[in-house]
């Protein structure tokens, strides 16, 4: 393989594809599958073939179009009309008027144009439009082109470079320059040097990694091959949870495809390149996504996190030079090779490019994978694309980053995302989620929550963090059953501060974010639950309910 | 074969297939649970054998990891996500509904051992929370009246087949 294979392959799948004037994209992911995905498709195949329509119609099963709350969602090419929560009973009716008659069907059609309006899928633009089990639809749309222009026009240093002049920073949490830390893994002396792909994902409540790699693996896998070239990097591993046995299966697929096709293993595309690649499962513990922790997980140990110096990029795995970086990350890369660094600097900020993705869910009308360019504001998110809330409820806050993150209400909407100006209103970007709260929940138990969490998934090791959360449980448990005192809010206060800056790692140091915003922004609350012994959601003061395991 | 000496030799290739390396603990104690179902001490002392690691070690892992269940589980298992998405759309009511139709509570079994109730963090179904998992269907969008309601169903259809 080589090149000019590659531009072959292309060639003869566009042109077998172009045979088609129809393309029913029938999305097949996590969403999608427990409403009947598999039997929707199954139902279109049948249905073309009964209607005398196969060929020209093909029928592709897909990943996730992003309005995973409608789901079966079915996307019919030309024209991207989206059919919502199909069933196997109206798929006849969809073939014989949109692709026999040539009438679409509107009434099961999905009309919203403002969910995808405001939308930038970079990363996700292959996401609902191509099999993410055939290699070959990959390439149809310029999969591993970049690999090839890498490996035949560019050295390490020039991918580095290109990377760099993007200005692409991590999508997993702190927002580093990916360029940079590629050029630090690189100038390492040590061999041999590792990639780990971090699709831990370990927040919970969001699904933004797990999607891509349903949706489109060999992004995820080219990147890497990719960052493998310009590191100089022999092995990989793809440390990804155990809980997302389609996203295993789609890139286990796709690994297989790829050394079969020598896009992995030695000699890479007839280059002196090689690289070999394997998956690494986690087991549901939030603190191994940590960058020191996967380390551990990977070579096989308990995922605790350990302080830093060294980094991963001089000692990682086994002591070597690793270079660490989330999957979306990695997904973008292919596409800068492609169109070049000032190209993708024309999508968000000049100080943070690019797009994002978020699962956006919770009270909210249209929940769903989404794609924003950097710089969007919170409320173009909550509204324009989420649709608001529903029930006519009211807005109340929005979480963003997950369990490390704030709790933002209506006043700080305007906010832009990019990693400085969530950081100042109290947030993190971290690796994708956006939860919407309605009036029914309680910012106290909210936070209360997010502690239980990070209490249950703190590894121990570090006192503050430990001991800290436990002080700040009695005082959440005290305060969520009538006994709170005035001063708790401010020992809350200090005790995050001391959390915040003497925990060895992220997860203590970003557990009080919650604590912080909700006192910043709903301290009445408290006060009311505190003097008042008034839960205002009618969630506090119930007979304790001991959930957890 | 018993199906004990069928699950061993599952084990034993599963071992192999990995060399019988120290770093592959993890995907090893994978298989084991899915061949096993579970992974009780004697299972782990065994394994802790097979790598030449000491067995406090593997245990260590184990419990490190909640996707490891180390105890029999009921015939058929409820597990209610309690991410943050299905919390902020109330799924603890559904658990609490739960628990008082089959009386028993979370992370325990029915006094018969049909049925057993655990939580987990995200299935990755967020767009319909609230999620809860029967066996291995995903009910979503989930309320507790459904929720109950096809309980009761996967209960009674048991019931029927050992009749
Ligand atoms: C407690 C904790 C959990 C984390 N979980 C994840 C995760 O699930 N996925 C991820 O990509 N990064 C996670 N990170 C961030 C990683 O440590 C690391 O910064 C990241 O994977 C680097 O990749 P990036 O530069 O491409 O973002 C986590 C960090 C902490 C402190
Ligand atoms: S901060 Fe918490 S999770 Fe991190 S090392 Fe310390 S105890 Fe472990
Ligand atoms: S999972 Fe089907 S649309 Fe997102
Ligand atoms: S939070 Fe329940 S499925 Fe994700």
């Amino acid at each position: 393989m080589n090149l000019s294979d590659i531009q072959r392959i292309a060639e003869e799948e566009n042109e077998f594809q172009r045979a088609y004037k129809y393309r029913i994209n029938v999305c097949c992911s996590s969403g999608c599958i427990p409403f009947g995905a598999f039997k929707v498709l199954k139902a279109f195949e049948d249905a073309v073939k009964e209607l005398g329509v196969e060929n020209i119609c093909k029928v592709a099963r897909t990943g996730c179009v992003g309005t995973c709350s409608i789901g079966p969602a079915v996307l019919v090419d030309p024209g991207e009309y989206l059919y919502q929560c199909v069933t196997p009973e109206n798929v006849r009716e969809i073939v014989q008027g949109h692709i026999v008659s040539g009438v679409p069907v509107t009434k099961y059609l999905y009309n919203n144009s403002g969910y995808f309006r405001k939308q930038r899928r970079l990363v996700l633009r292959n996401a609902g439009k191509i099999d993410p089990t055939r290699v070959q639809d990959y390439i149809s749309v310029g999969g591993y082109f970049a690999l090839a222009k890498c490996l035949s026009t560019m050295t390490p240093q020039g991918v580095i470079q290109e990377i760099t002049n993007s200005g692409l920073r991590g999508r997993g949490g702190a927002g580093f320059s990916v360029g940079q830390k590629w050029g630090l893994v690189a100038r390492a002396h040590n061999t041999p040097k590792y990639i780990v792909a971090n699709l831990d994902e370990g927040d919970p409540g969001i699904f933004a990694n797990r999607t891509l790699a349903e949706a489109d693996p060999h992004a995820i896998i080219e990147g890497m091959i990719i960052a493998s070239y310009a590191i100089d990097a022999q092995k990989g591993y793809i440390y990804i949870r155990s809980e997302y046995p389609l996203a295993i299966e789609a890139l286990q697929k796709a690994i297989a495809q790829a050394k079969s096709m020598n896009l992995l293993g030695d000699n890479i595309l007839g280059t002196q390149h090689k690289f070999d690649l394997e998956l690494r499962f986690g087991a549901g513990a939030f603190v191994a996504g940590e960058e020191t922790a996967i380390l551990m997980s990977v070579e096989g140990r308990r995922a605790q996190p350990r302080p830093r110096p060294p980094y991963p990029a001089n000692q990682g795995l086994w002591g070597k030079p690793t270079l660490i970086q989330n999957v979306e990350t990695l997904a973008n890369v292919p596409l800068i090779i492609l169109n070049g660094g000032t190209w993708f600097k024309g999508f968000g900020l000049p100080n943070c490019t690019g797009t994002k993705c978020f699962s956006l869910t919770g009270n909210i009308n249209n929940p769903g994978l989404i794609e924003v360019p950097m710089g969007i504001t919170l409320r173009e998110i909550v509204y324009d694309i989420g649709g608001g809330i529903p029930s006519g409820k009211k807005f109340k806050a929005v979480l963003v980053g997950g369990p490390s993150g704030g709790c933002l209400p209506e006043s700080v909407l305007d906010a832009q995302i990019d990693y400085d100006s969530l950081k100042r209103v109290g947030a993190i970007m971290g690796s994708g989620g956006i939860v919407v709260l309605n009036e029914d929940s309680c910012m106290v138990d909210t936070a209360r929550y997010f502690t239980d969490f990070c209490i249950e998934e703190s590894c121990g090791k570090c006192t503050p963090c430990r001991a800290g959360l436990a002080r700040v449980k009695d005082i959440f448990d005290k305060i969520a059953t009538g006994e709170g005192e005035l001063n708790d809010v401010d020992i809350l206060e200090k005790v995050s501060e001391y959390i915040i800056n003497a925990s060895l790692c992220g997860l203590g140091q970003t557990a009080p974010n919650p604590i912080l915003t909700t006192l910043r922004y709903f301290r009445e609350e408290y006060i009311e639950h505190i003097v008042d012994k008034k839960c205002r959601a009618g969630i506090c003061f119930k007979k304790e309910h001991k959930g957890d395991e | 074969m018993t199906t004990e000496d069928i699950r061993r030799a599952q084990l034993e290739r599963v071992l192999k297939k990995n060399n019988y390396q120290k770093s592959a603990l993890l995907e090893i104690l994978h298989s084991a649970q899915e061949i096993y179902g579970y992974l009780d001490q004697n299972l782990l002392v065994d394994i802790a054998g097979s790598l030449n690691l000491p067995p406090s070690h593997v245990y260590g892992v184990v419990t490190f990891y909640s996707y490891f269940k180390m105890r029999k589980p009921g015939q058929h298992i409820v597990t209610a996500c309690l991410g943050t998405a299905c919390y902020v759309k109330g799924v603890k009511q559904i658990i609490e509904a739960i628990e008082e139709e089959f009386n028993l509570k979370v992370g325990g079994s029915t006094a018969d051992g049909k049925l057993s109730l655990s939580l987990t963090r995200c299935i990755g179904a967020c767009a319909m929370a609230p999620a809860v998992v029967l066996d291995d269907q995903v009910i979503g969008k989930a309320t507790k009246e459904i929720v109950i309601e096809r309980i009761r169903n996967v209960l009674a259809g048991e019931r029927d087949e050992s009749v």
